[in-house]
């Protein structure tokens, strides 16, 4: 069995209100914040891209696992925003890191869960032995089409795990079950800057069956149930979708909260349920447990049962992902655009 | 200025990883490297050094005009950080503007993006640094 060596989260540092995107299309702000659940998203700094947002967040894991950097033996990294169409992040994520030459490494692209499927490959590896660690990042700085209800939750951020035995972890993956199919929610072709979307098609047949599907799939396998876990992470595009999931499976508030940080920093994409994770994994105690199910549009998730050990007691407390979600700094619709890029001849 | 690929990628492990030179002798350090350290001529013994990216600010301004390439950034603010291994060298600051940095101020290492504008071209990404919270 494998699990979690050390991880890390990263959020930018700039912030944009629902209200103040609201304002410039005319929408209602209180519509917006009880419709979505989002109150502010984080948008990146000009000089940010999927690529150094993984790097940060690679770093502080590097930090916490306290390995070797060239014994990483394999780099995934998951987006759907990966700054070039032909160059791999995870090369250039790895050169940064110095875990060069002496790994395998490949970028993913599932949507929204493009991170996870980066961790059960990483697992899979840990398990044959054919890998001591790999390290499997999420990382997106998503584009929502001005005006459009994805401008509101699009945001940015990353997260990396360090998958390795399981005597080594401060969190054991005790198993992990995923339900995919064919579903067209959400897409982007090639050379499109903006994603398209199935409007409420996005809800029932992908999101809540994909979850639900997940969910149960990994909950009958293992003959779990909701009272066993002390936690529940779910993707999050939005604040209302986890929550309506947690309402049908019965899951109260309080096991829901720390992994929901949707409401303040806005959906992060492929690092989206693994910062919730992150979240979870800064405060957990040794032998609670959490249960994690991402989504990515088109459609699939990936389920997780998560056993916290000792060790999650020696982890380095620097840079818990609140110091990133906390140090923030708001913007004026004019400047997001210009962050964005979005001005015609820059 | 475009600087060549074969330039750019020759200067990977400076930019990515912040690693300079050492003279075994004299125990100076330097950044970017040399391959002869200046004060001891050939006595010196010059080795590869990795700084941590940790540091203080010695001396700032904020640019209002950048050159070709950066002129979207506007306004940034460069510093000379004093690497805490010795070193001076000369980086961005990120996140911040004029008012939020003073001298002596801490830093830490980061990776950004540093130039990106040619949409076909490859883009150069290195350290930057924040300042510590
Ligand atoms: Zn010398």
């Amino acid at each position: 069995m494998s699990g979690i060596v050390g991880y890390g989260a990263y959020v930018p540092k700039y912030r944009i209100k629902s209200e103040t995107i609201a304002e410039v299309w005319g929408e209602d702000p209180d519509r917006i914040k009880e419709g979505l659940g989002i109150l502010e998203k984080a948008v990146p700094a000009i000089d940010e891209d999927a690529t150094t947002l993984a790097v940060e967040a690679a770093r502080i894991a590097m930090k916490r696992a306290g390995i070797p950097r060239d014994s990483i033996g394999a780099l995934y990294v998951g987006s759907e925003s990966h700054p070039y169409a032909v160059k791999p992040t995870a090369c250039a994520v790895a050169q940064a890191l110095g875990a060069v030459p002496n790994l395998t490494a490949a970028d993913l692209e599932f949507a929204c869960k493009a991170g996870t499927a980066g961790i059960q490959m990483c697992m899979g590896m840990v398990d044959s032995k054919m890998i001591h660690y790999g390290m499997a990042i999420g990382s997106d700085t998503a584009q929502g089409r001005p005006g459009d209800a994805l401008e509101y939750s699009a945001a940015a951020g990353a997260a990396a795990y360090i998958i390795g035995p399981n005597d080594e972890s401060m969190a054991i993956l005790e198993d992990t079950l995923s339900y995919t199919t064919d579903t067209p929610d959400f897409w982007r072709r090639p050379k499109a800057d903006f994603p398209s979307h199935g409007g409420r098609f996005t809800g029932p047949p992908a999101y809540f069956k994909h979850v639900m599907g997940a969910f149960y799939g990994l909950m009958q396998k293992m003959d779990e149930k909701v009272e066993n876990y002390d936690y529940f992470v779910f993707h999050q595009p939005n604040a209302k979708f986890p929550q309506a999931v947690a309402k049908q499976l019965k899951i109260p508030k309080e096991k829901l909260a720390d992994g929901l940080i949707v409401p303040i920093i806005g959906n992060t994409y492929s690092a989206a349920s693994p910062l919730g994770l992150a979240n979870v994994l800064d405060k957990a105690e040794p032998g609670q447990r959490i249960f994690m199910v991402s989504f990515g549009s088109g459609a699939g998730s990936d389920a997780f049962s998560i056993k916290v050990t000792d060790k999650i007691k020696n982890r380095d407390r620097a840079y818990p992902l609140s110091k990133f979600i906390n140090e923030k700094e708001y913007l004026s619709y004019a400047i997001y655009s210009k962050l964005k890029g979005n001005y015609k001849g820059m | 200025m475009k600087e060549s690929i074969a330039l750019m990628w020759r200067r990977l492990p400076e930019r990515y990883k912040l690693i300079g030179s050492a003279c075994e002798n004299c125990k100076t350090h330097y950044f970017p490297p040399r391959s002869i350290c200046p004060k001891c001529r050939r006595k010196g013994k010059i080795s590869r050094f990795e700084y941590s990216g940790e540091g203080k600010v010695y001396s700032f301004t904020e640019i209002s005009a950048g050159p070709i390439g950066f002129e979207h950034q506007t306004p940034y603010v460069i510093a000379i950080i004093e690497l805490a291994e010795g070193a001076k060298c000369l980086g961005q600051i990120v996140d911040a503007r004029l008012a939020d940095v003073k001298i002596g101020d801490p830093v830490e290492g980061t990776f950004r993006k540093i130039q990106s504008d040619d949409p076909e071209g490859p883009i150069h990404y290195g350290f930057k640094f924040r300042l510590k919270k």
